[in-house]
């Protein structure tokens, strides 16, 4: 059970802490960022009706969404990345590379297969006399997907990825059992070294809760000025 | 201002869906010439707008020839002047068939000027600053000059209708095609739009409409077309069209409208 001289103890480890909500962000960010570019050519692919791609792009999605993500994360740390020496440097003077690397790719892959939903949705969501306007004008099935279509549908879904950044916070944590040193992993390793883990756990659902919830409050605020600003 | 220099001309286009089932379009024929005013009338699903849809290809139909300029633009490669087989690019031709919509289809994102000026910027290579002054000329015109930064959600339907007239105009179309231009607007606002169109007429540009404003394919329209069930069932002047109709289906039909 929890007690002062536990929490005691753990704080001796607090600059793990420190260090897991470091790598716990950056894991998030970059999975996000790297998530909604695979997102991106996913849903077109999806959408282009360009066979077999599209086929292979509707294959993909289904496969990461029906497959647990710890499956996932070791086949990509110990199949894909299994034979491949990456170097081994420290992001932050602390972030083993090789590990967090492939956290991020496994990550990134299944984000990238439930963001595409979202970005395909968006994009179909946009009145298909807006293609029609724009390619009357002569413009190219590319240039109204850029200038006419995306613009619209990434606004509308900008609170959807927004709370996809929020949810692999979350599930970021998963990426400690391939040794990246988020938070998760701050509490496995005071465990180890004090034989506490009440203690560590309460502090690492205080940090996640820290980290998500002013971030949806945030989300939630902007969404609420973008209402208003489409009413004009 | 009219002359016989044939614009477009239409041979037995056809629209199938389901395979024979359902005929949106069952050969129609019509030869456009420069500086025709056609405007096309029938009840609804006769087929009008598939047909005006179809001149630019946003509707693929299932067979039969259009050829703008004098290229068959159904095919997916012509001839050029010097005899080379190419590959027909649609966008070349679309471009140069302005199009307005009966829901106006502006781009809510941008501004009106931006929303005229991409067009000409993107696909003509125009410069920025010559698109637009080009665009605030045609504002102008449609006295919409002073809402050049505002917001389409800002503009009345009206207002929408003569801005998304002008910015197919910005491309300087051979042709214009109108799909029920004023059916989405309230009432008060018809007069405006069509008074545009009107004055776009008068200037000899060519343009195909498809409306039920009878009173306006009466005035403006140089040739009027009746369809009906995906055919062309009567065509002819406004006069012989309105005041001396003979085919049962458009007297029916000008008798619940007029």
């Amino acid at each position: 059970m929890l007690s002062s001289a536990g929490f005691a103890k753990t704080f001796q480890y607090i600059d793990l802490f420190k260090q897991g909500v470091v790598c716990t962000v950056s894991l998030s960010v970059l999975t996000v960022f790297f998530g909604f570019i695979i997102a991106l050519f996913l849903a077109i692919l999806r959408i282009s009706k360009l066979h077999p791609f599209d086929y292979l792009a509707t294959a993909y999605v289904e496969v990461f969404r029906a497959t647990p993500m710890l499956v996932q994360l070791f086949i990509v740390y110990y199949v894909f990345f299994g034979n491949v020496s990456l170097p081994s440097f420290k992001l932050f003077g602390f972030i083993r590379f090789e590990r967090f690397l492939p956290g991020v790719v496994a990550l990134a892959m299944n984000s990238g297969a439930y963001l595409s939903e979202i970005i395909r949705a968006g994009i179909q969501s946009i009145d298909v006399g807006q293609t029609e306007a724009a390619r009357s004008l002569g413009m190219s099935s590319f240039q109204t997907m850029k200038s006419v279509i995306l613009p619209q549908a990434v606004k509308n879904i900008l609170p959807a990825i927004a709370n996809e950044f929020v949810t692999i916070i979350k599930e970021s944590s998963i990426c400690y059992t391939i040794g990246v040193q988020d938070i998760m992993y701050a509490v496995s390793a005071t465990k180890g070294a004090t034989y506490r883990i009440a203690e560590p756990l309460v502090i690492a659902t205080l940090v996640y809760f820290c980290l998500t919830f002013p971030t949806s409050k945030i989300i939630a605020y902007f969404e609420r000025r973008m209402a208003r600003a489409d009413r004009h | 201002m009219q002359t016989d220099t044939k614009i477009l001309q239409v041979t037995n286009l056809k629209k199938h869906y389901n395979g024979e089932e359902i005929k949106a379009l069952d050969g129609v024929s019509l030869d456009i010439n420069q500086g025709d005013v056609v405007v096309i009338i029938g009840p609804s699903g006769s087929g009008k707008s598939t047909f005006l849809r179809s001149l630019n290809l946003l509707e693929q139909p299932t067979s039969g020839s259009i050829v703008f300029e004098g290229v068959d633009i159904t095919k997916k490669k012509f001839t050029d002047a010097d005899g080379k087989v190419k590959k027909l690019n649609i966008d070349d031709y679309r471009k140069k068939m302005g199009m307005v919509f009966q829901h106006f289809n502006l781009f809510p994102h941008m501004t009106i000027l931006k929303n005229m000026t991409l067009a000409p910027v993107k696909v003509k290579g125009m410069n920025e600053e010559e698109a637009k002054q080009k665009a605030l000329t045609l504002l102008n015109r449609v006295g919409l000059g002073d809402r050049a930064d505002a917001y389409p959600a800002q503009l009345s339907g009206g207002q929408k209708q003569r801005v998304a007239i002008v910015r197919a105009l910005m491309m300087e179309p051979a042709v214009m095609l109108f799909d029920e231009p004023t059916s989405a607007l309230d009432p008060e606002m018809v007069g405006e739009v069509l008074e545009v169109m009107k004055e776009l007429a008068q200037t000899g540009m060519t343009m195909i409409i498809v409306t039920h404003e009878m009173g306006f394919a009466r005035e403006v329209g140089k040739r009027v077309i009746f369809m009906d069930a995906g055919k062309i069932v009567e065509q002819g002047g406004p006069e012989d069209i309105f005041a001396n109709p003979q085919n049962p289906r458009l007297k029916a039909f000008l008798k619940k409208v007029l």
